[in-house]
């Protein structure tokens, strides 16, 4: 199991490098982990798995339905919900079948419904159905005045995008690959390899075909902060910055990936009982719109606004952005704003100027870009790297050996849903551990076993950022009022005693 | 799965308005007493504000939160610290979680004395990005005195209140260079000599007045932040740490979760002048029902609660309904907040919204004035207002609700 933070790098070639650790650039490289006889790397600018876009996500697990019927997008998030939903069950990753409701507040909104249901139909959606204003009320009691219909799509659930993506980065480093974190690439050139006399082969294998050991063949070579990662095959899912790999490697670009910004405000556990279903605008011509929707974790979601900016940092909120937002909410959910606010933040979507997900394969260049992945990327997540590794090994052909795809061993990641017991409600773990009845955070209820868990796990967290979303320690109402200096103290003491935790 | 026990009376929160209720309780015999402590050591905020200005010999805080557990002990009553209640199983039975496993307490009292907390950045609105170096007096008091930890190297401080003051000296403590105290007031809600302590100090800090936070800046670690001034003039001050202060709101997690009633200004659970909640057995005092008052002040209130308790444990009646009492505008909130027949009286704590020129409070019901008092001083936000309590046996118990107006 190799994760690296600092110093330099492997000189081996790697047989496939995937830049980017965010959701789609972990699931790519959880699926390449399976096959065993392949070298592979993911290497990361950030500190941290998920650290960019997939953090900041509205986490759902979209069923498709409001999807363009045909496309790529559609067909990756239909048959990913199913994956996700599927893997989440095995790994621990919190998921609630929540459904959601599409609100019409208008005539023009409620003429739009019909429309939408058969759009959910032709994604191959069939659960959809159109409600009445009545049914609207008595589902969702706390809803503001003049909802005239909704359309009711039960497929919809809410996810945990952190564990998410922790779950398929630790797979994929326990399934032999070298994650490579502060790993900012910053050229791309090619290498080529010195002719060298082929390794004897293993004594178990009947392989006579292995072509990475033949030397002699031309590398990428990746310049990054940490020096050079030499690989064979490249996929580019570097989210905002897929646009500038793309164009630095094929010297022209598909697509140009224009932030659009979306600011959210979650509110407190408190607030949890107003809201049932994840309670989505009828879409317009303006776009999505603002939701509201429960979170795993037992808060509530506002957001997210849409701004289209030039700034691929801009991950600030505006005071602007947060009056808005609490405009909108105020007219769906009113007795949500009298709640008590824990977090406020904005995300970046990797928008670009096509409808559909930008995912090219350039075989002549040994080079996949996966570009474009926006908001629905969390479901499609899995979907789409198993149609990455289908384009890789139609590229590749007999110069990669994808086809001895062997079983990941499974993973059980830490629960922070509120669905489902967390350690403290646990009398049976905390009587073969004393550390998870100790609760040190206690607006999120996160005990001392669970911190030292996330310490010493596979894919450690690299900071506080990075501890809250594996454990949500500092993330409540209170921001660390209580529990901040005995959070940090942990952190910090836990790289120099071990007996810290 | 969850050891069952019972226990006379259960004091949740070992801060001093818990701790000064079970040491009365137990000393007076009203059977078995137990507090419950969700961290590591008994004691409350105190233990945090390493400065004098505590109890009537102006002790530290740690060495009054020290005297008020040895108090609940010498009394006889049991102090668990570690131990997190976490929900209710029953109108008076709380559920516990601590290092020895679960517990379902069920009690004859249940006193609720959670405390307060200062709200945080986010709750504030604070814009910008969420760089680290964000904190609250409560978590830099913690990380410094406690911890002894690295904060930064130059902070702002937003607020010109006492807890304020208190994080300016936590900063001092830690080496940290204060760059301002920044307030939307228009001058430091602390006595003169106090706010004028700091110009003479160590190093001299600007006090600017009239300004907000309307942003904060860095990625990472907190750059800066930018100010808005009341001529609407804008400017950004550099630094690496910043500390929220006060505007503090109660814990009311566990009452709202129990379904005790709270009251719309101070989001505390409403309680009569005997701490009585709307929940038969249920009792609440201290910053948990009203942020934030001095702890003596918490203190007083739990030595208080006692005879009311006894008076339950004995088979007093619950008063039922009551009479509410509601804060107009400028003022934000009073307590206690519900009047019942047979309460003890005492004082009513307000806070007002805005600055007030020696007010005069009025108390009305229906219409007919019960009292008028004249405050003979300028009053800010966040700082003790205070009515005196004769007028309650003026009160129709079964007319309208009680306003308190400025006249």
């Amino acid at each position: 199991m190799t994760v690296t933070t600092k110093g330099p790098l492997p000189s081996e070639p790697y047989d496939v490098t995937v830049v980017g650790a965010g959701v789609v650039g972990s699931a790519i490289a959880r699926e390449l982990a399976g096959h065993h006889r392949l070298r592979v790397a993911l290497v990361e600018a950030s500190g941290d798995v998920g650290d960019g876009t997939s953090k900041a996500n509205t986490a759902i697990l979209h069923t498709g339905f409001d999807a363009v019927p045909g496309s790529l997008e559609s067909r990756l998030v239909r048959e990913g919900q199913r994956l996700l939903a599927a893997y989440a069950a095995e790994s621990g990753i919190p998921v609630e079948p929540v459904g959601a409701l599409l609100v019409a507040w208008d005539e023009e909104q409620l003429a739009a419904l019909p429309g939408l249901l058969e759009k959910a139909e032709a994604n191959g959606y069939n659960g959809a159905r159109i409600i009445d204003a009545d049914e609207v009320r008595s589902r969702e009691p706390h809803l503001g005045e003049g909802a005239l219909g909704a359309l009711d799509v039960p497929g919809e659930s809410i996810i945990c995008p952190w564990t998410t993506t922790l779950a398929y980065a630790t797979q994929a480093v326990r399934g032999g690959v070298d994650l490579h974190l502060n790993c900012e690439v910053e050229r791309v050139g090619s290498w080529e390899s010195p002719p060298a006399p082929a390794p004897a082969p293993p004594p178990d294998s009947d392989s006579d075909s292995d072509s990475a050991s033949s030397g002699g063949s031309v590398c990428h070579e990746l310049t990054t902060s940490r020096g050079a990662v030499r690989t064979r095959y490249l996929i580019n899912a570097a989210g905002l910055h897929a646009d500038v790999l793309d164009r630095r490697l094929l010297g022209r670009g598909e697509f140009t990936v224009t932030p659009r910004r979306g600011q959210l405000i979650v509110f407190d556990k408190l607030a949890r009982d107003l809201v049932r279903h994840i309670l989505l605008p009828v879409p317009t011509a303006l776009g999505k719109g603002v939701l509201v929707a429960p979170t795993v974790y037992g808060n509530v979601l506002l957001g997210p606004t849409a701004e289209e900016l030039d700034d691929k940092r801009a991950t600030g909120t505006t005071e602007d952005g947060l009056a808005g937002l609490r405009a909108k909410g105020r007219r769906i959910l009113p007795a949500l704003l009298d709640e008590e606010v824990t977090a406020v933040y904005a995300g970046l979507r990797a928008a670009t100027e096509h409808d559909d997900y930008q995912i090219h394969s350039s075989p002549e260049a040994r080079y996949i870009t996966v570009g474009g992945i926006r908001s629905t990327g969390l479901t499609a997540s899995m979907a789409i790297a198993e149609y990455v590794v289908g384009l890789l090994a139609d590229a590749a052909g007999p110069d990669l050996d994808l086809t001895v795809a062997g079983d990941l061993d499974p993973v059980g990641m830490p629960n922070l849903g509120e669905a489902f017991p967390r350690p403290y409600q646990r009398a049976d773990l905390i009587a073969t551990d004393s550390a998870y009845g100790s609760i040190i955070c206690h607006c999120e209820r996160v005990t001392r076993g669970e911190i030292r868990d996330a310490l010493i796990s596979t894919v450690p967290p690299g900071s506080l950022e990075g501890l809250r979303r594996r454990t949500r320690a500092r993330g409540g109402r209170c921001q660390g009022f209580y529990c901040g200096a005995a959070v940090r103290e942990l952190f910090d003491g836990w790289g120099e005693s071990g007996a810290a935790c | 799965m969850r050891r069952q026990r019972s226990v006379d009376v259960l004091v949740v929160g070992a801060g001093p308005a818990g701790l000064a209720a079970a040491a009365r309780l137990a000393a007076s015999g009203a059977g078995t007493v137990e507090v419950l402590e969700r961290d590591a050591r008994a004691g409350g905020v105190p233990r945090h504000c390493h400065h004098g200005g505590f109890g009537r010999w102006g002790v530290t805080g740690p060495q009054y939160a020290e005297s008020l557990v040895e108090a609940a002990l010498g009394g006889g009553a049991a102090v668990r610290t570690g131990v997190s209640a976490t929900g209710w199983a029953g109108p008076l039975c709380l559920e516990t979680t601590g290092p020895h496993g679960l517990e379902r307490i069920t009690a004859r009292a249940v006193v609720l004395a959670t405390g307060a907390r200062e709200r945080p950045r986010s709750a504030r609105l604070v814009p910008g990005t969420r760089p680290a170096g964000v904190l609250t007096t409560g978590e830099l008091q913690q990380a410094v005195h406690v911890y002894g930890q690295e904060i930064g190297t130059r902070a702002v401080v937003v607020g010109a209140e006492p807890v304020s003051y208190a994080a300016l000296s936590a900063l001092r403590r830690a080496g940290v260079e204060v760059a301002a105290l920044v307030t939307e007031e228009t001058r430091a809600q602390v006595g003169r000599a106090r706010a004028a302590s700091t110009r003479l100090g160590v190093a001299w800090v600007p006090l600017l007045t009239g300004a907000v936070v309307t942003e904060l800046l860095g990625r990472g670690r907190l750059s800066g932040v930018r100010l808005r001034r009341r001529d609407g003039r804008e400017s950004v001050l550099a630094c690496d740490t910043v500390v929220f202060t006060g505007d503090f709101v109660p814990d009311h997690e566990l009452a709202r979760r129990g379904g005790v009633l709270l009251d719309p200004g101070t989001r505390g659970p409403a309680v009569d002048g005997s701490f009585r909640t709307a929940s038969p057995g249920v009792f609440a005092v201290g910053n948990g029902v009203h942020a934030v008052e001095p702890a003596r002040v918490a203190a007083g209130e739990g030595a208080r609660v006692a005879e009311a308790v006894r008076g339950h444990l004995g088979g007093a009646g619950w008063p039922s309904g009551g009479v509410p009492v509601v804060a107009e505008t400028p003022l934000r909130w009073v307590a206690p907040n519900r009047l019942v027949p047979g309460a003890a009286g005492g004082r009513f704590i307000l806070r007002t919204a805005e600055a007030l020129g020696c007010p005069v409070l009025v108390v009305l019901q229906d219409g007919r004035c019960l009292h008028r008092q004249r405050v003979r001083r300028r009053v800010l936000p966040n700082q003790g207002l205070y009515l005196s309590g004769g007028w309650v046996g003026k009160v129709d118990a079964g007319g309208g609700p009680v306003r308190v107006v400025v006249g």
